[in-house]
């Protein structure tokens, strides 16, 4: 890596490190509280450009790689709170970027610029109550009529539902199956656009997430993202990105799980010495370690060869597959050290536990994930010609 | 409006720090700007913007990497002079002065020159005093807010009981207190622009300098003595008249 690189990304670290200790961390557990982010935090991280590294320059954005977005979400699951993480890349990667890449100048102006300032704040809308896995499946319609489309239908589980101001959705315009499906941008406030209320989740509180609804909603048709039914390979080439934030993400949760436990075990004394004085918690904590590192290297593997702009979709799987699986042996782990407190909701390790979980689910399960592996690794044997 | 500011790059306060044979800190790692720093830095960018015109420099003295100053050009500030010489190892306050002065020289027109009113490692806070004698400026300290109007710098001068209100003629040397803006943060744009930033390095010959002793030899570095026992207060339900005493006492409230 050029030292100017070097440079460049480790005064951003450096800089995001002292933002989110004094700007973020003090308020994370009034976030947990509240379910939600402020807006002004948003517009605090857009004016200092935090939020736009990775979006191109005709958007307003910095035009850097994912690099750099690595080590945003790095540094904001340090704040310990995972679900300020989830809810600023919801906006800053899922919702924004493939309007960035595949939408046109006009949608850049009116939705990206805005974004990357904080001053609109974007949510990525595809999982529907009957359709995740599946997205080919979606049946949320929208329909041509003059120069808008009118949108019927519903979405499930949709960060930053209840704060956003758009809603990247993705629509179906045409036949049944992948092949009928596009994204367009709606505004929250269209008429006929329902975010009901907040779902009451086990983890990531700070998060918010919704269930939306559209009831007649007429959008333009210049908010159309890319072709009408070129939808589904956009979706798929987002989830690429989203993934890789997933994976960085579970890395570093564990990390901050396993700092938790280490020094937790050198500090609590049981039977006249410190918990780690127990070779049983030294190999213990030697094999989360190994663990973790694994995980690292394999996303380090996927970050390169994505940035890099190779083919990394088995890379980019097998990273979320291995990190999202191993998190929830990893919490476990790390939080049985701390005996009875790994239970009290004051406790660090015991809301970074539960943060873990959502991992084998969100950006695509862990079962597609081995389906993406074997697809692309020849494991799926030809169908036999009847 | 051309302010100078003279910012220390220091070892990281929150890593761990460890002497030379001769007893001078170890600076080979990291440098970082001294958090000291970041407030004569904002005030300069504030003075700068709200005067519309004119350019920040930072002046430090330091071995190493440039990596503090480029925190501070990222902030916002316009250039700097990095003043780098093996020969100013072990260097004290006065031989610092002496070389930030004539740094200081070479820097073209300006109305300020800000400082720390002390540093985070050697805290002698005495160097910016020195630097307004070798300079022959006046010498504001304690600043907690600057004002440049009609030829004359206003400054609100910390006190124990308040704040004095101070003038001076321009050029001047004034020294700010930490804590009395909010220091920003580096936006990604400044993040980007810092690297193209002109940095200047000087050895101690392109000053024009030569001396031939830097002053100071350590003799030794004592731990500074462990804290004496607390008085411990029983309390009997009147513990806390006895406490209100003590800290009146002590002038605390
Ligand atoms: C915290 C959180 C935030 C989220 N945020 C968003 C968001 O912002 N936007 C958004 O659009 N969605 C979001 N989601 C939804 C998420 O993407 C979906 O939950 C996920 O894709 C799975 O879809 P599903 O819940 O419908 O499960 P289903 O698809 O119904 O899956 C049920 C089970 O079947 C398994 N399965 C599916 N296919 C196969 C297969 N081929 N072989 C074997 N097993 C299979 C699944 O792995 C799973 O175990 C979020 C989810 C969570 C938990
Ligand atoms: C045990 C020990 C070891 C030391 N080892 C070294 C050493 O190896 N190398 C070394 O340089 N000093 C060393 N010093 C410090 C040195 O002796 C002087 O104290 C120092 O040069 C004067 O700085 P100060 O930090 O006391 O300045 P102060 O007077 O407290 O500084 C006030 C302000 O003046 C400005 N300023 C001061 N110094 C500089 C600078 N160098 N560049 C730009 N602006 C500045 C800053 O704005 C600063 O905040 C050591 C001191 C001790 C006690």
């Amino acid at each position: 890596m050029p030292d100017h690189i070097a440079d460049e990304l480790a005064m951003f670290r450096q800089t995001l490190r002292e933002f989110v200790s004094a700007e973020i961390t003090p308020h994370a557990l009034d976030w947990e509280e509240a379910g939600r982010l402020p807006r002004s935090l948003f517009a605090r991280m857009g004016g200092l450009g935090y939020l736009g590294v990775r979006l191109s320059e005709a958007s307003g954005g910095a035009g850097r790689d994912f690099r750099y977005t690595k080590i945003l979400v790095e540094e904001l699951v340090g704040s310990g709170s995972l679900g300020i993480a989830v809810s600023i890349l919801a906006h800053a990667e899922f919702a924004t970027k493939v309007v960035d890449r595949a939408g046109s100048d006009d949608l850049r102006k009116r939705f990206v610029a805005p974004a990357v300032r904080g001053e609109l704040i974007g949510a990525l809308g595809v999982t529907e109550p009957d359709a995740g896995s599946d997205v080919g499946a979606i049946r949320t319609r929208a329909v041509r009529d003059g120069d808008e489309y009118v949108v019927n239908g519903s979405k499930t589980f949709i960060s930053n539902g209840n704060i956003a101001d758009y809603v990247t959705t993705a629509v179906r315009t045409g036949e049944a199956g992948p092949r009928g499906i596009s994204l367009v941008v709606i505004p929250t406030h269209t008429p006929g656009f329902t975010a009901a209320a907040r779902l009451r989740k086990i983890g990531t509180h700070a998060s918010d997430t919704a269930e939306i609804v559209f009831e007649d909603c007429r959008v333009p048709a210049a908010n159309l993202v890319g072709d009408e039914n070129g939808g589904f390979r956009l979706i798929m080439q987002g989830f690429e990105g989203e993934r890789l934030v997933l994976s960085v993400m579970i890395c570093a949760q564990m990390r901050l799980m396993f700092d938790a436990a280490r020094r937790y075990g050198l500090e609590r004394d049981v039977f006249g010495h410190p918990v780690l004085g127990f070779q049983a918690w030294q190999h213990r904590l030697a094999d989360v370690l190994t663990t973790i590192e694994a995980a690292e290297a394999l996303t380090e593997r996927a970050v390169d060869l994505y940035v890099r702009g190779e083919e990394a979709n088995s890379e980019i799987s097998m990273a979320k597959l291995f990190s999202a699986e191993a998190a929830v042996g990893v919490a476990h782990d790390c939080a049985q050290i701390f005996g009875g407190s790994r239970y009290m909701e004051e406790n660090l390790i015991a809301r970074l536990q539960r943060d873990s979980l959502a991992f084998s689910v969100g950006a695509g399960t862990s079962e597609v994930m081995r389906e993406i592996i074997a697809r692309t690794n020849g494991l799926v044997p030809p169908r036999k010609a009847t | 409006m051309n302010i100078l500011v003279c910012v220390k790059q220091i070892p990281d306060p929150a890593g761990p720090q460890e002497l030379n044979n001769d007893n001078t800190l170890k600076r080979e790692g990291k440098l970082i700007l001294d958090e000291s720093d970041s407030y004569g830095v904002e005030i300069a960018l504030q003075l700068r913007d709200t005067a519309g015109e004119g350019e920040v420099t930072l002046i430090s003295m330091s071995p190493g990497e440039p990596s503090g100053l480029r925190t501070a050009l990222a902030m916002g500030a316009d250039k700097a002079i990095h003043v780098v010489d093996d020969t100013l190892h072990g260097a004290d306050a006065l031989s610092t002065a002496k070389v930030l002065a004539a740094a200081v020289q070479r820097a073209g027109d300006y109305t300020l020159v800000i400082a720390a009113t002390e540093s985070t490692d050697g805290y002698t806070g005495t160097v910016p005093a020195q630097l307004a004698e070798i300079l022959g400026l006046p010498s504001v300290t304690f600043a907690k807010s600057i004002r440049v109007e009609g030829g004359k710098v206003h400054v609100d001068r910390q006190t124990e009981a308040g704040y004095d209100v101070v003038e001076a003629d321009v050029p001047a040397v004034v020294t700010v207190t930490a804590g009395v803006v909010e220091p920003r943060y580096p936006s990604f744009k400044g993040i980007m622009a810092a690297k193209k930033k002109p940095l200047e390095t000087l050895a101690v010959s392109d000053l024009g300098l030569d001396l031939s002793s830097w002053g100071q030899n350590i003799v030794s570095v004592e731990d500074a003595p462990s804290r004496a026992a607390g008085e411990k207060i029983e309390d009997d339900g009147e513990a806390y008249l006895k406490i209100v005493e003590f800290l009146e006492e002590q002038k605390v409230i």
